[in-house]
């Protein structure tokens, strides 16, 4: 009764450390620890044991504070950092038995281009600021195997247009608009082919309120339509709760709470999310 | 009529960390539910009536006790210990929840947030679209309304809508924690009509209701409440 329903994408025990690790802190729960460096050899866990599942058409949430993991957890599942350790699977891929990390490099640039969207930060490492718009769409189509220029330009027409990046600008470069369109044009990209999974790292953060609200009101309504599971990372509780069917709290590179996004917010366990909650505005 | 919903034991507190404090809300609370029926809970504010109905629909974990419910999609199921999925799976299509606050998307329109309810529900766009009409037209929200934003309603319209967003799913238990607190008496009346219509749909409803004339006239059942426990039950008409 548990399972009535299949994960999209289901990690389990993610490990990823930036170091060789030393005898006092492997195992990473040594008392050469500060938080998550070691002391002695200077070794970073940035993520220890994460483990969860994400659902077909949910909001999975992601809050804690920075240099908590939650970067490092999505560019560990989108194959930008190699994990120390861990399993993923998605169901779209070889039914799910597969574990992700221990794919050849081909078939991981296969899954990025296919089942998953990323979008990042900073636009400067998802887009190519130089190419024109509708060019770094047609980039992506093109890694996944399109080679019909019409099609691209259609597809790539259409998404811009569902972003609301006015048709006419379509040709002009990512570096020529501001910071909410380069945003938008990121997840026109990451749209491109469909992917059942999209990855959100901190897609608002810094924008202005107006350009924010815009963009998050884009994400909902993409998760209605498009019935897309979304892994959305954001140090911002406000973003969570508007969009997060649940939320995983993370601290020192582990999760250490997660519940329904209601839960997390009026039921607190832990001393840091309810510190977390009581500093929302 | 079988029990749709039997809470055994539940006791629930609240650990703050940074008072180093542990404060209970409710503890031992017992309540059937008969399919169909309109039960209240009474008490002094504070004394843990708004903890029970957030207990079972899972905005409070549960610590101690369980909560049977007995839903259309997974059999009788302990709430107490349902997966985070099936929680929002019920919430979705079996468990309402209506409090004082409207909690919306901003920049979304009063009808959006209707048809949205609907729509989640697998319904069909054009169904939702009818219903919603319905509901809003039912609840007298001005028609011009329909296409704002709630967050620039008065608060008597917020709740109206809230409230006419819980109720167009048709829940089959559906949680009312105090929704007319502070609604004028003509939309109070409306409020109570459409519970009545709900209950003669089968709706089985648990609330929480500050004007007791307003809750004697709809309840089956009451439970008191003070401090955390139930002082009796009683029955207002047999």
């Amino acid at each position: 009764m548990t399972d009535f329903e299949v994960p999209v994408l289901s990690v389990k025990n993610l490990n990823k450390q930036y170091g060789p690790g030393c005898l006092k802190c492997r195992g990473g729960e040594s008392s050469s620890l500060v938080k998550n460096y070691c002391q002695v050899c200077g070794t970073v866990y940035a993520c220890r044991n994460v483990s969860f599942d994400v659902f077909p058409g949910e909001v999975l949430g992601i809050v804690g504070e920075s240099g908590s993991g939650k970067s490092t957890l999505m560019q560990c599942l989108y194959f930008d950092q190699e994990v120390t350790s861990g399993e993923a699977y998605v169901s779209d891929y070889e039914n799910g038995e597969k574990n992700l990390f221990q794919e050849s490099s081909q078939q991981q640039r296969y899954i990025r281009n296919h089942i998953m969207g990323k979008v990042y930060q900073n636009p400067l490492l998802g887009l190519r600021m130089n190419f024109s718009s509708i060019g770094n769409i047609a980039e992506k189509l093109i890694a996944a195997g399109n080679n019909h220029v019409g099609m691209m330009e259609s597809r790539g027409t259409e998404l811009l247009n569902k972003v609301h990046i006015p048709v006419h600008r379509r040709k002009e470069a990512p570096k020529n608009f501001s910071g909410g369109m380069q945003q938008r044009v990121q997840i026109a990209k990451a749209l491109s082919n469909h992917p059942p999974l999209l990855l959100l790292d901190e897609v608002t953060t810094g924008l202005d309120l107006s350009v924010q609200a815009s963009v998050l009101d884009l994400i909902k309504s993409l998760q209605r339509e498009l019935g897309i599971s979304i892994v959305l990372v954001s140090h911002d509780l406000g973003v969570i709760r508007m969009l997060a069917d649940r939320t995983l709290v993370m601290l020192e590179g582990k999760v250490i709470e997660q519940g329904l996004t209601d839960q997390i917010l009026e039921d607190p366990q832990q001393p840091y999310t309810q510190q977390l909650v009581h500093s929302l505005l | 009529m079988g029990s749709i919903l039997k809470i055994q034991g539940l006791s629930k507190s609240f650990k703050l960390h940074n008072l180093g404090k542990h404060i209970r809300a409710v503890s031992q609370v017992a309540i059937e539910l008969r399919e169909g029926e309109f039960v209240g809970i009474t008490g002094k504010s504070g004394s843990g009536k708004s903890t029970i109905l957030k207990c079972i629909y899972g905005t409070y974990r549960i610590e101690e006790g369980s909560i049977w419910y007995h839903s259309e999609k997974f059999g009788a199921i302990n709430l107490a210990k349902a997966t985070e999925r099936q929680m929002l799976y019920l919430r979705k299509h079996e468990i309402g929840y209506v409090s004082q606050f409207l909690n919306v998307m901003p920049r979304t329109t009063a009808r959006q947030l209707v048809t949205q309810a609907i729509l989640e529900m697998n319904e069909e766009q054009r169904f939702a679209d009818s219903e919603t009409e319905k509901i809003l037209s039912h609840f007298e929200l001005a028609q011009e309304l329909w296409d704002s934003y709630p967050t620039t309603f008065s608060g008597g319209e917020k709740l109206r809508l809230n409230i006419a967003r819980a109720m167009v799913k048709k829940p089959r238990l559906l949680l009312l924690d105090e929704p007319t607190a502070s609604l004028d008496h003509d939309s109070k009346l409306k409020v109570k009509q459409l519970i009545e219509q709900l209950i003669k749909e089968g709706t089985t409803m648990l609330g929480i209701f500050h004007d007791l004339e307003f809750m004697n006239d709809l309840c089956d059942r009451e439970y008191n409440m003070e401090n955390g426990i139930f002082l009796h039950a009683s029955f207002t008409d047999s």
